[in-house]
């Protein structure tokens, strides 16, 4: 359902401000500051927007960096999800300066100041950066995102050729960190029946697949009004993708795909 | 889920809060176009209903005519007029758009930001040059 506002018990209110950083002889001088949404599933209260300052001579370049500086310095009940610290794993992703982006691999001088984090957008909040994405896993799964075939199993490998193998560039990298999804309008209004980008890349990554066999079925899942086609090319997805993919065009790749077996 | 309710308390757990959305998005022309791209296809309904008024009003005779032109000379009906036109022109190159990203081209990302901006510069200049070339042919404003 299309809803712009946010319910009762989401709206944000105003939260506390730190103390900023204190170094042996007064303050720190140069400092970042930093926005973040608080939640605690345990206080009773609302959302709110805590502020920060990060002592930079102290602290890793990227917004991760800060995150884990306050966490360690300033609050230790700041809460986030964070694993490989290098774009790998998808743990960290939120929205950053407003776009939805790994707080790893984004430097806290490509943000404007004070820098702003949310969680990723239109999600239940677990707690402060933590979303619940059992929706979105839900949904990956729903894909059948693995290799399906009906011939015998050969010997050895499946074997698949070096241009065949090409076909998957730009599908196999995606890490389901759920920036995309989560970035897309057509998901926060339906995301209860539109399977939203990354999923819909992954089933693309299938579709593609030279091995697999089961392509008729996997199109069959996906005709329906809202699983593939409430993606109304809003571009959103390609134009977050930490790792540089184009989830919009392998979604248009599958659209294409619908029309070219029936001709 | 289960394991997840299993390790709660008693005590009824706090509805989770819905994380912000459009309220902390950054603004981007690409998804403003895909807004812009529904409202103007939206308006477009009541814009049949002036044609329709128009063609009705054509066939009913003079009377009912002359109510339409008074309607559609007026201040308001030029201003309506000039919205539909834009809406129009605006939904047509909007539709080119899609058309293009249907057929699997224009995502990279410097085509769909030239796509995008070139959708709402192209329908305010059209907009402009019809109503240009629309009083041109009256003989200047009246």
């Amino acid at each position: 359902m299309v809803e712009f506002t946010l319910p009762k018990n989401s709206k944000i209110t105003q939260g506390k401000t730190w103390p900023q950083p204190a170094k042996s002889g007064g303050l720190a001088t140069d400092v970042t500051e930093f926005r973040i949404y608080r939640w605690n599933p345990d206080d009773g209260q609302n959302p709110r927007i805590d502020t920060y300052y990060i002592d930079r001579d102290d602290c890793g370049p990227m917004v991760l960096d800060a995150l884990i500086w306050i966490k360690n310095n300033v609050d230790p009940t700041l809460t986030f999800r964070r694993s490989c610290r290098e774009g790998v794993c998808g743990s960290c992703a939120m929205n950053i300066d407003g776009t939805n982006t790994l707080a790893c691999t984004k430097a806290m001088d490509d943000a404007k100041e004070p820098v702003k984090v949310y969680p990723l957008p239109h999600q239940p909040v677990v707690k402060d950066l933590v979303p619940d994405l059992k929706n979105f896993y839900a949904q990956y799964a729903s894909i059948e995102p693995w290799l399906q075939t009906v011939t015998a199993t050969p010997e050895k490998e499946w074997k698949q050729s070096y241009e065949d193998r090409a076909k998957l560039d730009g599908m196999y990298e995606c890490i389901l960190c759920a920036c995309c999804s989560t970035s897309c309008p057509s998901y926060w209004w339906n995301s209860d029946r539109y399977l939203g980008p990354a999923a819909l890349l992954q089933a693309n990554r299938w579709v593609k697949d030279s091995r697999d066999e089961a392509t008729g079925a996997r199109l069959d899942n996906l005709e329906d009004p809202f699983r593939l086609y409430r993606c109304h090319t809003i571009m959103n997805c390609s134009k977050a993708c930490p790792k540089g993919l184009n989830p919009a065009k392998e979604i248009a790749e599958l659209k294409k795909a619908m029309v070219d077996r029936q001709v | 889920m289960a394991e997840l309710e299993a390790g709660t308390t008693a005590a009824a757990r706090r509805p989770r809060p819905l994380s912000p959305h459009l309220q902390v998005y950054k603004f981007m022309l690409s998804y403003v176009m895909s807004g812009f791209h529904r409202i103007s296809g939206f308006v477009l309904y009541f814009g049949v209903l002036l044609i329709a008024w128009w063609l009705i009003a054509a066939a009913s005779g003079p009377n009912a005519y002359a109510n339409f032109e008074w309607f559609m000379g007026s201040l308001i009906g030029r201003l309506v007029l000039l919205g539909y036109t834009w809406a129009l022109l605006h939904h047509l190159l909007g539709g080119i758009r899609h058309l293009i990203w249907d057929v699997g081209r224009g995502f990279e990302p410097t085509e769909r930001e030239f796509l995008a901006l070139a959708t709402i510069v192209g329908s305010i200049s059209l907009t402009l040059i019809v109503w240009v070339v629309g009083y041109l042919a009256m003989g200047g404003p009246r």
